[in-house]
């Protein structure tokens, strides 16, 4: 198999995207890494554009005292006030996002600033909405489409597969689709089983869309703004139980970079891949590592699609052992498809097979015990490292 | 059909040529396959039937049969008076004059009140439970209960039932217990869902109420296709779904409304309009005269009726049915009422209304009070009997309450099951793993 090597962009683009040195290359490496959106000259010299954080720093550049405390929530609006004072294109619509102020708050006081034509209220029939955001890309506004939660988007599940997903290519490149759909999924507390989809399970298969998962207020602010900037269509997965996450981040603007994935803690012994919600429980399962002597590399993946191979390849190269904790379910969840594409191109670099905890294949069943029986725990996480650092799988 | 009786009526001969009908060319190109190039021939001896009758003709396009005019009048948007609201009671609860009371006699209407009571009573003690957290998340039914029992009153037990989720009244009627409703309520293991849905989310086999799906408007597609099963098997029954005015924008209404009129399917369509969907006002979820004169528009017989009457809505769901079961076909009742509580236990509504409405709908405008003076009118009710079934409503929900409280929650082998008929390999596996896990790590994790 040939030797891939990663090399990191190094274009006038405004962050870090990652390319394929031409000469060795895997097909499968290009369906997942490559150039995305196209070139956008780097507006704003001072902008905090570096996202992968080096050893010793923490996910928010900012030293004590500078910046200002944000609840995740307050952060994403912060983003999306920002986009839309800086282009008057930039338009939300969704059920009660106005006057309302949106069902976690999100979309508040942005009615009162910008209008409601710009912050739309709309009738229930998120197909119809969906759509219409879909068509007002296409014409020239940049729409961000809110679902209550991530499961109704399944009514508009044709209109971002076919539509969305497709019309940039089928149009041969003529119209192209910079919406934005974003809304809270994953588990909650006891939301029962139509309030806990998993949207980018069945998503990441739809070729033109972009999916990103924000995990904190400093990631949240950033790939909102990003996902807004982009030409493509982006699903910007929130979580529902993440919403009210504290954290200091920088006054100063800054836009993250939508491919990019987050190293939370560098580390030499396994690399554990996360995203969303897990990455909180794995931090958590951290600490009890690391107080074991053990010393795991954690990454945020944070683009779910396509995945940051350039991060997780180095972090493999290095620790030669791979955990995927995921909240999808374990059939044909995103850490289905990570496992395939870490098999495919670091083969050679694994001393064992890449594991994954998923979430049990059933509907999310709503009492409480059951509900935390479905979904990995902090203590499986622990587990599973100590089996496969001790050789035990 | 088609153009044939226009030829025989003898249509004149202008529009014939003129109007290039589809019906006709056919005819004359078929006579000229048969005479060959005898087209003249062939025309005449069509025109040559014509008797010329004036035209007063249909306009005969397949996609309509409409006579013409030559006047351009665009149809405004809105109708010079809305449709007319049905009601027998006034807000008082006395029979309007030239009402026709149905008939209801006094144990019919007793049972009737009890049970708004008793809705009312469990509404208000377990939307407390919530906020005290004893459980995670209730909605009511506030406001809407004359709606809820009157019409599950004019059903009978085998008309099969699809709701959105604020019908518990409609399954109260039909004999689901407060244990089964507090069972549901704190999902322990002697609850029919075994735990797996969100509280109010009830269903039940048995009494043709069918389990409530969170996402709106997915049950009206269910209904027609229910209907039909009913109508193939010739069940005297028919599907009844209930959905709001937000309901009424999502995609699935169309779709239902449509299919069961061509398909000429036994359902009621429902609407309970309550004037808001989560924040949203009806005036800006539709911008028609609301949702019964969509039912024109379908070719479906449709009414609107005052939802807080439970007398007028008793009688329009009773003739409605009778006209769906009869003539298997589709009804569209718009009734209309007020939500008075918020959406659920996770919404404050005072953030989008005022809290003076609130509370002229909840006191002046109770459809609860209204029946009741109604009964006390007839001498079929008193003070004592109100005082004596609100104390004994208050107990037996309070006892429900507690007992569904201490029992045990679903044990762990209930997490696989169901979700086939029988356990895949999978599954089995991945409840194996569990297992194992939760045996190593027994304070963390869920207990068998």
């Amino acid at each position: 198999m040939a030797q891939k090597v990663l090399v990191p962009c190094s274009s006038s683009s405004s962050c870090g995207k990652v390319q394929f040195s031409p000469s060795r290359v895997h097909t499968q490496a290009i369906a997942f890494g490559g150039e995305l959106s196209q070139s956008s000259s780097r507006k704003n010299k001072s902008l905090a554009l570096k996202a992968v954080a080096a050893k010793g720093e923490t996910s928010a550049p900012v030293t004590a005292k500078s910046g200002h405390e944000i609840l995740l929530f307050d952060a994403l609006r912060e983003g999306l006030e920002e986009e839309m004072a800086r282009d008057p294109t930039v338009c939300v619509m969704g059920e009660d996002v106005g006057h309302y102020g949106g069902s976690y708050k999100v979309t508040k006081g942005l009615a009162e600033k910008f209008g409601d034509l710009r912050v739309l209220d709309t009738p229930i029939c998120e197909n119809s909405f969906t759509g219409m955001g879909i068509g007002a890309a296409m014409t020239g506004l940049r729409t961000v489409v809110e679902g209550m939660n991530m499961g109704f988007l399944l009514l508009a599940y044709n209109q971002i597969s076919n539509n969305a997903g497709m019309l940039h290519y089928t149009s041969g490149g003529q119209f192209k689709i910079p919406v934005v759909i974003r809304g809270p999924g994953g588990v909650g507390k006891q939301l029962g089983a139509e309030h806990s989809q998993r949207l980018e399970s069945y998503f990441q298969s739809v070729p033109g869309l972009q999916m990103v998962a924000c995990s904190t207020p400093y990631n949240a602010k950033g790939l909102m703004k990003a996902a807004i900037r982009s030409d493509n269509p982006v699903i910007l997965y929130e979580h529902v139980l993440l919403y009210n996450l504290k954290e200091r981040i920088p006054d100063e603007e800054y836009v993250l970079c939508l491919e990019e994935a987050e190293l939370v803690r560098p580390g030499k012994d396994i690399t554990i891949l996360t995203y969303s919600r897990m990455r909180h429980f794995v931090l958590q399962a951290a600490k009890t590592l690391v107080e074991r002597g053990y010393d795991p590399e954690i990454i945020d993946i944070r683009s779910l699609k396509p995945f940051d191979l350039f991060t997780i390849g180095n972090s493999i190269k290095k620790t030669h052992k791979v955990l995927i904790v995921e909240e999808c379910m374990r059939t044909g969840g995103i850490g289905a498809s990570l496992r395939a594409a870490i098999v495919d191109n670091f083969w050679d670099f694994l001393d064992g097979r890449p594991e994954c905890l998923s979430s049990q294949d059933v509907p999310t069943p709503y009492a409480a015990t059951l509900e935390d029986a479905t979904v990995v725990q902090p203590a499986q996480i622990i587990v599973k490292v100590e089996q496969m650092l001790q050789g035990l799988i | 059909m088609g153009l044939l009786p226009l030829l025989l009526r003898g249509a004149p001969k202008r529009f014939l040529r003129a109007s290039g009908s589809y019906r006709s060319l056919y005819e004359s190109n078929s006579r000229r396959r048969r005479h060959g190039t005898d087209a003249a021939a062939a025309d005449q001896a069509v025109n040559s039937r014509a008797d010329h009758r004036p035209d007063d003709q249909m306009l005969d396009f397949p996609g309509a049969k409409a006579a013409f005019t030559s006047r351009m009048e665009f149809i405004s948007p809105n109708a010079a008076e809305a449709v007319p609201c049905f009601r027998i009671l006034d807000d008082l609860g006395r029979a309007l004059d030239g009402s026709d009371i149905p008939e209801v006699d006094s144990s019919l209407a007793v049972k009737m009140y009890h049970t708004m009571v008793r809705l009312q009573t469990f509404d208000s003690i377990f939307y407390e439970a919530q906020r005290q957290g004893r459980i995670s998340f209730y909605l009511t039914n506030i406001g809407e209960e004359a709606l809820n029992v009157a019409s599950a009153a004019a059903l009978t037990k085998d008309d099969v039932v699809f709701p959105q989720y604020r019908e518990h009244g409609v399954l109260m009627w039909r004999g689901f217990t407060l244990d089964e409703f507090a069972n549901q309520c704190f999902s322990n293991e002697a609850g029919h869902g075994k735990g797996r849905q969100m509280p109010i989310h009830y269903g039940s086999e048995k009494l043709n109420y069918f389990t409530i799906s969170s996402p709106i408007a997915t049950q009206l597609p269910h209904a027609v296709g229910a209907a039909y099963g009913l109508k193939m098997d010739r069940k005297n029954a028919c599907a009844v779904t209930y959905f709001g005015d937000g309901g009424s924008s999502e995609g699935d209404f169309h779709a239902a409304c449509n299919f069961a009129a061509v398909l000429e399917a036994p359902v009621l369509f429902v609407c309970r309009n309550n004037g808001y969907a989560i924040s949203t006002p009806a005036c800006e979820q539709y911008k028609g005269d609301g949702i019964v004169v969509r039912g024109r528009g379908y070719g479906m017989t449709s009414i609107r009726v005052d939802g807080n009457d439970a007398l007028a809505v008793f009688k329009a769901v009773s003739a409605a049915r009778k006209l769906a079961v009869e003539q298997s076909k589709p009804v569209l009742i718009e009734a209309m009422t007020y939500r008075v509580g918020h959406h659920s236990t996770s919404d404050d509504s005072t953030k989008y209304r005022s809290g003076e409405e609130i509370a002229h709908w909840r006191s002046v405008r109770d459809p609860v009070l209204r029946f009741r003076r109604w009964l006390e009118s007839n001498a079929w009710w008193s003070v004592e009997d109100e005082k004596e079934l609100r104390g004994a409503a208050r107990k037996e929900v309070i006892s429900a309450m507690n007992q569904a409280e201490k029992k045990n929650k679903p044990p762990l082998s209930e997490l696989f099951t169901d979700v086939y008929d029988t356990l895949p390999r999978n599954l089995l596996e991945q409840e194996a793993t569990l297992r194992d896990t939760v045996s190593k790590n027994p304070p963390s994790l869920a207990p068998h």
